[in-house]
């Protein structure tokens, strides 16, 4: 399997630190953070698929013991940055999608 | 081979007798077999009138197949036990089956009594017992305007509420000459039907009903004794219950005069190997009509059955209950019978709160008390009752109102001996509460699964937590009140962090006071705080993260990711040129418009990147944010006063719009209401605000801490006849005085129930000064007035603000998930399957 090209979606600097921001790749929706503690970016599926709506972009980013998070700002629910799972309801899961910065650029791959 | 146990009636009692049997340490011996006339399994009859309120068969549930295949007992559902055979011992049902038994028990629990009224039987004649008797008065209310009780006591009332929350007019009728005879004296059901009649149930007393007839206007007409009568669409009889006899009596087991089975202490009947528990059962010439007493007789049965040596003796029959919101309590001898016996009483018509104590002849012992309006010593009393306590000193002090604030009085659970029951209705005592934190329960949640103390009626819930609260003490365990894991302290201490380090950013806390990265507890907290004292713009960069859902984009979310609008409308006073200017706008983007219920209009079904747009042009309208998505000032609800009212005292709207200037933009705890009433009419509803401000002739009175919402409650009043310097002079301290010290969202009504010393308290912090903090108060809530700006007016005149507000950050692209349909001449979002639905025409969007 051929792997998919990294998309570049915007800089780096347009990421204000500790919110996200919400890319269309390759008709995807996807939501990216920006840690400022981790000095880190995450990237999941902007699609809540509990308040059924492409939300979890403007959602609150934090940490749930050694868990790094973003909430729901429809309902709350935790999803794993790392991971894509529901903390509160482990049968819900959002795609988590491999993100880098190249020069100064936010790649995504989705 | 196992022993059969055959349990008649699946109720709560008939429950718990096999709950308790199934999971002995010797369960493997027996083999349980239950039968119900009813469709299904036991559910907490206790709690029905929650169905009125959503709760379903499935949540009211006390068991399922599930659990009962698990442990093997065998169940029959709608198949009534008709016969029995002692000789083979053997039961019979209505569909013929025969079972035999080792020990039988019946647990047939009780029937509502329908007195023999001619005309009792119409088709909305109802009772109030099982599930299918409320879906019948469900469906009843559906097709009535009027609906009559009949029986004014516990279950009446409470039936009562439950016709009233359906709409209906509602009147009890009640043969004694007051309400709830059995629990209350004459002056606790006096006050009780002052406060019922209040919230507009009708109530007739020493009514006895001779017929029912066909209704000249409505369905029904009762005929009264009297002479009078009574129109009404359904009738529901609630007048009393009888116990469920009729099988005992047909197969020539022991009943009482008055019937019940008669039963000794170890809940045996008079025929060998048969057992009656619960509501059904006669112990001592009494029926107890109480869950608590069943339960207890279904252990006793369990230990007599198992070779244990439990007994019943018999057992409290304190209640503590809200009917129609009115907190009522009667414990023990509530009517003084006990030969020689005294009383106290405390009766005051001004605050609505009734109180009787009845003591020994001694002075020594309490033997029982009634309690209306204010049952907060009901713990108190009802453990010092059972558990036989001396009487303090001064026995006054246990019903007279606090003067120097605080509950002084309470006898402390560490004075109540381990074996006082604090929950009864799941038998718990004070000893098992303080096991269970001795085995690690630190929490109300971890004790009400450990133990199921306060998952019933609910009334030990205070109780419970002193008790859990004061193990945890002992134990050294610091009862956490952490705002949560990234911070070690309260909502109240960081605010006093980040005012008296004067902190500005949630970063600089983070770093010197917390650890790891936050999360959407604390950080709008500390969000709030920063601006409740330091009122920055809130979506400055460094504050941007922390806001909650609503403030991130200073717009209310809606369900589908669209955001609503509402600009503020202070005082509610609004001219024809705005108006035009938001019907306009509205129909420039096709926004849903609503009047809300805080006296303005809301605008819904905006995407993010309409917002900066559509509030350009209000802005330069000259509207302002209403900051409906805040915690902080929301609206200021007037009436129209004396300008225009032929009843006004004072101007309200000048009032109302001069407060909702002086305080928008503040941010607190939690968000905060006004209103302004311009006489005592009060049409603003002030006293359901967290500040209400009423004028009368001498001038405006306060009420402080109202809320509406989940929990209602009536603001207190707080000072009289002030003129508009002292008014917002108080104003301003009480409510920096809430942004100071109230928890996380906390409306102020919690905050000052919680508050130590309460109303009269605050009272002297604001009015007298006692901590010497008004001027700091003052100052404070000056300064941040002064940092006022609304944020989108900032937002729209900076472009740079604006870039966030956009669906993508990488093309102008718009949620295609977003889909509306039309409903009376506006949009709104499209249900599941109408998104599924192919041949459904969307609404086309504005771009
Ligand atoms: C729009 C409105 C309903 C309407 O169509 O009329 C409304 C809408 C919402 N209310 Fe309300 N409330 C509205 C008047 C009220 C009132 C009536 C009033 O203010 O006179 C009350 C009861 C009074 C009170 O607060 O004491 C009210 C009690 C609540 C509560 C319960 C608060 C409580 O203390 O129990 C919540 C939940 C909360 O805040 O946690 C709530 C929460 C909400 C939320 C924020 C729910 C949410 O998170 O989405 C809704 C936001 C909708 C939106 O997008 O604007 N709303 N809400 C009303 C807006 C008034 C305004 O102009 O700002
Ligand atoms: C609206 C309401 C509110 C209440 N509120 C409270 C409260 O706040 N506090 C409190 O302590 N108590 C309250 N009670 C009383 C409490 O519900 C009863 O004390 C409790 O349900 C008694 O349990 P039981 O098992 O004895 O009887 P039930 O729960 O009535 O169970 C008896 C069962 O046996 C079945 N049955 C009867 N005869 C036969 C037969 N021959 N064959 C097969 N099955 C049969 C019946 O259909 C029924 O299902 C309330 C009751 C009602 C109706
Ligand atoms: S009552 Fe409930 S549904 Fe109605 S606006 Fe308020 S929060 Fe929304
Ligand atoms: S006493 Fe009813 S829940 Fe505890």
């Amino acid at each position: 399997m051929s792997e998919k090209p990294w998309i570049s979606v915007c800089e780096f600097d347009d990421l204000i630190p500790d919110t996200g921001v919400c890319a269309l790749v390759n008709n995807q929706q996807v939501a990216i953070f920006r840690s400022r503690r981790l000095n880190e970016i995450f990237a999941v599926s902007n699609y809540d698929p509990i308040g059924e709506a492409n939300v979890l972009s403007r959602g609150i980013i934090g940490s749930i013991g050694d868990e790094v998070v973003v909430a729901s700002p429809l309902y709350k629910e935790h999803y794993n940055l790392r991971t894509g799972e529901c903390l509160e309801k482990p049968e819900y899961n959002v795609a988590v999608y491999p993100v880098r910065i190249d020069d100064g650029l936010v790649q995504v791959q989705a | 081979m196992k022993k059969r146990i055959v349990v008649v009636g699946n109720g709560m009692v008939g429950h718990k007798f096999i709950d308790n049997l199934v999971n002995h340490a010797d369960a493997d011996q027996y083999k349980v077999i239950t039968f119900s006339e009813e469709p299904r399994l036991a559910y907490d009859r206790v709690q029905l009138s929650k169905y009125f309120s959503g709760s379903t068969a499935e949540d009211l549930a006390l068991t399922n197949a599930d659990y009962y295949n698990e442990k093997s007992v065998e169940f029959i559902l709608k198949d009534k036990v008709i016969d029995l055979d002692f000789d083979n011992k053997e039961v019979i049902t209505a569909s013929g089956r025969r079972e035999g038994y080792d020990k039988l028990i019946l647990a047939t629990g009780s029937f509502p009594f329908v007195p023999p009224i001619p005309g009792n039987n119409g088709e909305h004649c109802l009772v109030y017992r099982t599930i299918e008797d409320l879906e019948a008065i469900t469906n009843s209310a559906k097709q009535s305007k009027v609906g009559v009780v009949v029986g004014g006591g516990l279950l009446g009332l409470e039936a009562a509420a439950a016709l009233k929350a359906a709409g209906l007019e509602t009147h009890v009728v009640e043969f004694a000459p007051r309400l709830m005879a059995v629990q209350l004296d004459e002056g606790g059901g006096k006050l009780l039907r002052r406060k019922i009649e209040a919230i507009g149930v009708k109530v007739h007393t020493q009514k006895a009903t001779n017929e029912i007839v066909a209704g000249t206007e409505l369905r029904y007409r009762m005929n009264f004794a009297d002479g009078s009568h009574l129109e009404t669409d359904m009738i529901l009889f609630s007048a009393g219950i009888r116990p469920q006899d009729e099988l005992a009596r047909k197969c020539g087991i022991q009943l009482g005069e008055r019937g019940g089975i008669v039963v000794d202490n170890n809940c045996q009947t008079n025929i060998d190997n048969v057992y009656a528990i619960g509501e059904c059962a006669l112990w001592n010439n009494r029926i107890y009509g109480l869950v608590a007493p069943g339960y207890q007789m279904a252990k006793v049965a369990v230990s007599h059955i198992t070779g244990g040596s439990d007994q019943f003796m018999g057992a409290d029959m304190s209640t503590k209950l809200k009917l129609l919101g009115v907190d009522v309590a009667s414990i023990g001898d509530a009517h003084g019978t006990t030969p020689g016996s005294l009383s106290y009483t405390y009766s005051n018509d001004v605050d609505e709160v009734y109180k009787r104590m009845i003591v020994s002849a001694d002075n020594k012992k309490l033997l029982g008390a009634v309690l209306v309006g204010d049952v907060e010593a009901y713990g108190t009393l009802q453990q010092m009752c059972v558990n036989g306590m001396d009487l303090p000193e001064d026995p006054n002090c246990l019903i007279l109102p606090n003067v120097e604030g605080g509950s002084g009085m309470a006898i402390g659970v560490d004075a109540l001996p381990e074996a006082a029951m604090i929950c009864s209705c799941y038998d718990v005592s004070k000893g098992a509460i303080c096991c269970s934190v001795q085995n690690g329960a630190r929490t109300m949640g971890d004790i009400k699964a450990l133990t199921k103390a306060s998952t019933g009626c609910g009334g030990c819930t205070a109780l419970t937590k002193q008790v859990m609260d004061s193990e945890l003490k002992k134990l050294g365990v610091e009862v956490s009140n952490h705002i949560c894991e990234h911070f070690p302290h309260s909502r109240q201490e960081l605010a006093d962090i980040v005012r008296i380090k004067q902190i500005k950013t949630f970063d600089e806390l983070l770093d010197g006071h917390g650890h790891g990265l936050g999360c959407d507890i604390c950080k709008p907290a500390v969000g709030s705080i920063l601006a409740a004292f330091w009122n920055e713009y809130v979506l400055d960069k460094k504050h941007i993260g922390l806001q909650d859902t609503n403030d991130i984009f200073l717009g209310n979310m809606q369900k589908d990711g669209t955001y609503s609008i509402v600009p503020r409308v202070a005082g509610g006073e609004i001219t024809p040129d705005k108006l035009i200017v938001l019907g306009q706008v509205a129909k420039q983007y096709k926004l849903y418009t609503k009047i809300t219920g805080g006296q303005r209009i809301d605008l819904f079904g905006a995407q993010l990147h309409q917002l900066p747009a559509i509030w350009k042009v209000l802005v330069e309208a000259g509207f302002e944010t209403g900051h409906a998505y805040g915690k902080s000032l929301r609206t200021v609800k007037s009436c129209v006063g004396s300008t225009w009212c032929r009843y006004g005292v004072l101007d309200s709207v000048g009032m109302a719009i001069t407060l909702e200037n002086r305080y928008k933009g503040v941010r607190a705890p939690h968000k905060i209401k006004f209103g302004v009433s311009g006489c005592t009419r009060e049409c603003a509803e002030a006293q359901s605000k967290d500040f209400g401000v009423i004028a009368t002739e001498t001038g405006w009175s306060l009420y402080v801490c109202g809320n509406g919402g989940m929990r209602p409650r009536h603001a207190d009043l707080f000072a009289t006849g002030l003129d508009d310097v002292t008014l917002i002079k108080y104003i301003d301290r009480v409510m920096m005085f809430y942004i100071r010290t109230g928890d996380r969202l906390q409306r102020t009504s919690v905050w000052l129930e919680n508050m130590e010393g309460g109303l009269d308290y605050l009272k002297k912090v604001v009015i007298d000064d006692k901590l010497s903090i008004c001027a700091e108060l003052e100052a404070q809530m000056a300064y941040n007035i002064s940092q006022y700006q609304c944020e989108w007016k900032t937002t729209v005149e900076n472009d740079e603000l604006q870039k966030r507000f956009k669906h993508f950050i990488n093309t102008d692209a718009t949620d295609s998930n977003l889909a509306y349909v039309v409903e009376r001449e506006q949009i709104r979002p499209a249900t599941a399957l109408e998104r599924n639905n192919t041949n459904i025409q969307f609404v086309e969007l504005v771009d």
